[in-house]
């Protein structure tokens, strides 16, 4: 009996590495995955970064040696939420694993959803690459919770690299750009989540370091319909700048209504969640016109230059519009899946995730730029923007003094 | 003391807006005990159509008298609209199941609110949509330590008066008589010669009406509209039903009210962030002392 199930399960491994055999030495095909809210408020944004890791792909003429690259791309939100869910993030991640193709996960848009996908992607040692994701405890020993990174790291192996600059970069400019433009009064708000709050916890450290007065810090109920109470609250306590830690998803442009609605008036700074047009649709360009301070991981497409220019071009040619702020970063991440596979030279997981992580000085649409230990990025380029008639107009590079 | 008056002025704003929606609940379940999870819905499809017309108008930029007039069209036409729909909506979905057990319809009311929902995306996509500022944003008081303004004069301009008609019209005309018969006991009312189905398809246009009106509220003093505005405002606004006594008319404005102060006040006083668990655990407490909710017990008129 136990012999019986012995040489059956003997004859079923031979085969099996047969086939992997065989798949090794005729190529065959590797799929790219992306998890990114396909559904909801977000969908503008990742719209322009799937066609970045779409150009990416094609430009490698959709082969890496003699395996044909296929992309595929997952939605991690639903209609319901309007943003990421947790049940989607880790459907997701399991239809990855489960497919022996499936060699480079691209994801997650939401640092919270990467929390999810992270441990499991990690075990199954398949490289994750991120466009957006800034939570610096995803990554950075030291800068996030206790316990971060490992517990994303349950197989001891790092997997995870993003293309982005993390927030512990972005929190600091962005305290420090306040003071710079004489904001000294400034009220925090976040919208309790992962990337909202880590952001707006940076701003108010580096805030009070370099003698802001942060004269409070209020988490939201991003349900909640409007903030006129709160922003009554708000206004008593007289701020030149409110904070919001928080995206387009978790109603930054309500915030800015209501704040305009209680006849407060005051600038009104949040972070690379809101850079994107669905900020503006949402807030209303008039109340945000010399009113917003968004920072960006990087510089605005119409500043980029060399590759990252004539990504631009490219983009404008194939779609007919002008990238949004991330596109870039899904180009990058395309690519960067693409040289993972290229250094892996075969269909294997955990070289093409070794590989992934070797990557140096990389000649890039963002520039020249490597991964360090950690998976990060070595970019820290940021930019300050604000709106004008409607459309974001680039302030300042950030971070660079 | 000025802001406690400010946040009960912000408070009593919103309050009666959920008021106005959560009348729609509980009218539907006074009359056929049906929770109508579309109501919600359809209020956001009302200010979808309400966000159409002001734009294709361009009240934005309309004088004085053009803005005023466009505003009346406006709440005309969304509430037109809602109460045809939500006619519609018993005529179509609801009638045929009247006798089928209490979980069909139920059922079915979740898969017309998911249709609504997809309509609603299809329409206008999924993104938060900016509805234009028609209404000024202008203090009517002379001082700026309080404010009120004319975007709250028009919430109570237009919820006072719908609210009273809507007393008015349950107590003393022969329709609102026959609501209250039906709520009573269908069967004896259709004993007495009162045509059931009409009268509740009248419940489900006047609901629909409510609705309508809210919405082009909502949208003109918030601001903002979104395909999911209708899932949010509707359980704010069933939880205002359900807290002033479900089935029950002026329990559901008092329970609207409620809300409106529980989340000002709760945010002024307690944080922001704990708004939403305020609102649930008085309803929780409320519901264990008081099953029937605030004015459930006290009437015995269900409508």
């Amino acid at each position: 009996m136990n012999r019986s199930i012995l040489r059956f399960a003997a004859a079923f491994v031979l085969v099996l590495a047969s086939f992997g055999v065989a798949a090794e030495q005729e190529g065959g095909v590797i799929k790219i995955v992306s998890s990114l809210p396909r559904t909801g408020s977000a969908r503008g944004q990742t719209d322009t970064i799937v066609n970045g890791i779409q150009m990416a792909i094609e430009e490698s003429g959709n082969k890496v040696g003699a395996f044909t690259i296929k992309y595929e791309d997952l939605d991690d939100a639903t209609a319901a939420e309007g943003q990421w869910t947790a049940e989607k993030e880790t459907a997701n991640a399991d239809q990855a694993i489960k497919d022996p193709d499936v060699m480079v996960y691209i994801g997650t848009y939401n640092s919270g959803a990467a929390k999810v996908s992270m441990p499991k992607l990690n075990q199954a040692g398949l490289l994750m690459v991120s466009p957006a994701n800034t939570w610096p405890g995803l990554t950075k020993p030291g800068k996030g919770d206790p316990g971060e990174p490992e517990k994303y790291r349950p197989s001891g192996k790092i997997n995870y690299v993003r293309c982005v600059p993390a927030d512990d970069i972005q929190g600091v400019v962005s305290a420090d750009w306040a003071k710079k433009l004489g904001l000294l009064k400034v009220f925090i708000l976040d919208d309790r989540e992962v990337y909202g709050k880590g952001i707006a916890d940076l701003f108010q450290a580096r805030a009070e370091e370099i003698g802001l007065k942060v004269l409070g810090h209020e988490g939201i109920d991003a349900k909640a319909q409007e903030f006129k109470p709160l922003m009554t609250k708000i206004k008593a306590t007289g701020p030149q700048l409110i904070y919001f830690g928080g995206t387009t998803q978790t109603k930054a442009g309500q915030l800015v209504k209501d704040m305009l609605g209680v006849g407060l008036d005051a600038k009104f700074m949040c972070p690379d969640g809101c850079f994107e047009d669905a900020f503006i649709d949402s807030a209303g360009a008039e109340n945000l016109q010399d009113r917003a301070l968004v920072t960006f991981g990087g510089l605005p497409p119409e500043k980029l230059t060399g590759k990252g220019a004539a990504f631009v071009a490219n983009y404008q040619k194939k779609y007919g519009k002008f990238p949004e702020g991330y596109a870039v970063y899904g180009y990058e991440c395309g690519k960067t899946a693409i040289e993972a596979i290229r250094r892996a030279g075969k269909k294997d997981r955990d070289a093409v995730r070794a590989a992934g992580l070797t990557i140096k000085n990389f000649d890039g649409a963002l520039g020249r730029w490597s991964f360090d230990k950690n998976g990060d990025t070595t970019l820290r380029t940021m930019s300050g923007n604000t709106v004008k008639a409607g459309k974001f107009a680039f302030m300042a590079v950030l971070g660079e003094d | 003391m000025l802001i406690l008056l400010q946040q009960l002025i912000n408070g009593l704003t919103t309050g009666t807006l959920f008021a106005l929606i959560a009348i729609g609940y509980t009218m539907v379940y006074g009359i056929i005990e049906l929770i109508n999870f579309a109501h919600g819905d359809l209020f956001m499809l009302g200010a979808f159509l309400a966000l159409t017309i002001v734009t294709r108008l361009g009240l934005e930029d309309a004088g004085v008298a053009g803005a005023a007039g466009g505003i009346v069209l406006t709440f005309l036409c969304s509430m037109g609209f809602c109460a045809g729909l939500n006619f519609l909506q018993d005529r179509i979905v609801y009638r045929p199941l009247r006798n089928a057990p209490k979980l069909t319809p139920l059922v079915s009311a979740i898969g017309v609110s998911f249709v609504f929902m997809g309509l609603g995306q299809i329409w206008k996509g999924v993104a938060d949509i900016n509805f234009p500022d028609v209404i000024p944003n202008q203090n009517l008081l002379g001082t700026d330590a309080l404010r009120f303004t004319a975007k709250d004069l028009l919430v109570i301009l237009v919820t006072t008066p719908l609210m009273a008609g809507l007393t008015l019209f349950v107590r003393y005309t022969k329709m609102g008589k026959a609501m209250r018969a039906t709520a009573q006991n269908p069967t004896a009312a259709r004993l007495m010669g009162i045509d059931v189905d009409r009268v509740i398809g009248w419940t489900f246009a006047i609901g629909g009406l409510l609705a309508g009106a809210a919405s082009v509220i909502y949208g003109l003093t918030i601001n903002t509209v979104s395909f999911q505005m209708g899932y949010q405002n509707g359980l704010y606004a069933f939880t205002a039903a359900v807290l002033g006594g479900i089935g029950n008319l002026p329990g559901a404005m008092l329970g609207g009210m409620v809300i409106g102060l529980v989340r000002s006040l709760g945010s002024q006083y307690v944080g922001e962030q704990w708004t939403s668990a305020l609102v649930f655990g008085i309803l929780i407490l409320l519901l264990v002392f008081r099953p029937s909710g605030l004015l459930g017990a006290r009437t015995r008129e269900k409508v």
